[in-house]
């Protein structure tokens, strides 16, 4: 199974991705410049976290019109796995591939600490791994992870069950304590917490092994279908 | 050429921490009697006219990239510069 992480400027979570990806995992994965415009060699695509383009004007503002993300449209339609971790959560809501956006945290404050979360839907190939209802440890790290969306889409999230991740106890404002979504195909998910830092014991957890392990089970699964 | 002053604020159910630590910062300068403030953006967008009318593409600016509809809201005034 083949990963893109997409590299604008400004990502700092990038190297992070392709460690747990490579050398975790064993799995391929390649940084590719924000000025790629095809991703049909890849498997799945994930965006990093950062500060893409310095979140000029919002966060993911500007990273939505880098010419990869025109790329990750065409590619998401494929019904291949495209994931967006923080930052790459934030461009995927302003580039319309979900719904809602993120907003400054209600404390005004950037929080950077464990979160627990809680899995509410393993029913996606992003989650098959986990037992339902398991209970994540994950880092958060960010000033704007507030989960903002009207309660027409809430509605919406919640009766296609798209709301994959909650904060057991919410640390940022986040409506219905929302951590991730997956768009109403499934296979475009946001996030805030980092599960690519959460890989190994010496990070002080793996529970955001799973993740991985899940795309790569469903990758083989259609692999061999 | 145009200029076109644009404000984006935050829809009233959004909420506006910046804007809550300004006001609490202005109570204690003393200002007691400040009941709100509200943190938006400001832009000063020079231009001459394109395809369109002024208005309908700073309209599409503001829907496309000043603002995010989902959050946010938006009005601009729109005047002609002398050349």
């Amino acid at each position: 199974m083949k990963f893109a992480v997409p590299v604008f400027p400004g990502s700092n979570c990038d190297h992070d991705m392709v460690n747990a990806l490579r050398d975790i995992l064993n799995a391929d994965a390649d940084l590719v410049p924000a000025t790629t415009t095809d991703l049909a060699e890849y498997d799945a695509v994930i965006l990093p976290g950062g500060f893409s383009y310095g979140d000029y004007l919002r966060s993911g503002a500007i990273a939505r019109f880098a010419p990869v993300m025109t790329a990750v449209k065409t590619f998401a339609v494929t019904g291949k796995p495209v994931m967006g971790i923080c930052n790459g959560f934030q461009i995927l809501t302003e580039a319309g591939l979900l719904p809602g956006a993120l907003q400054a945290n209600r404390s005004a404050q950037f929080i950077c600490e464990t979160s627990e979360l809680r899995v509410c839907n393993v029913e996606t190939q992003f989650t098959s791994d986990y037992a339902a209802d398991a209970r994540l440890q994950l880092p958060i790290a960010h000033g704007e992870g507030n989960y903002y969306c009207d309660d027409a889409t809430l509605a919406d999230l919640q009766a296609n069950h798209q709301i994959v991740f909650e904060y057991v106890t919410n640390p940022n404002g986040s409506v219905a304590n929302i951590a991730g979504i997956v768009n109403r195909q499934g296979n475009v998910l946001g996030m805030m917490p980092h599960p690519e830092r959460a890989v190994e014991a010496l990070l002080g957890s793996t529970d955001g092994l799973g993740i991985f392990k899940s795309l790569l089970a469903h990758h083989e699964e259609v692999a061999h279908a | 050429m145009y200029l076109a002053k644009v404000y984006v604020t935050y829809k009233e159910s959004i909420l506006d921490p910046k804007g809550e630590a300004v006001h609490d910062a202005l109570h204690r300068l003393g200002y007691t009697n400040v009941d709100a403030v509200e943190l938006g953006k400001y832009f000063e967008i020079k231009l001459t006219a394109g395809k369109q009318p002024v208005e309908a593409e700073v309209d599409e600016m503001c829907d496309r990239l000043l603002a995010n509809v989902n959050m946010e809201s938006y009005r601009y005034e729109i005047t002609e510069m002398e050349a």
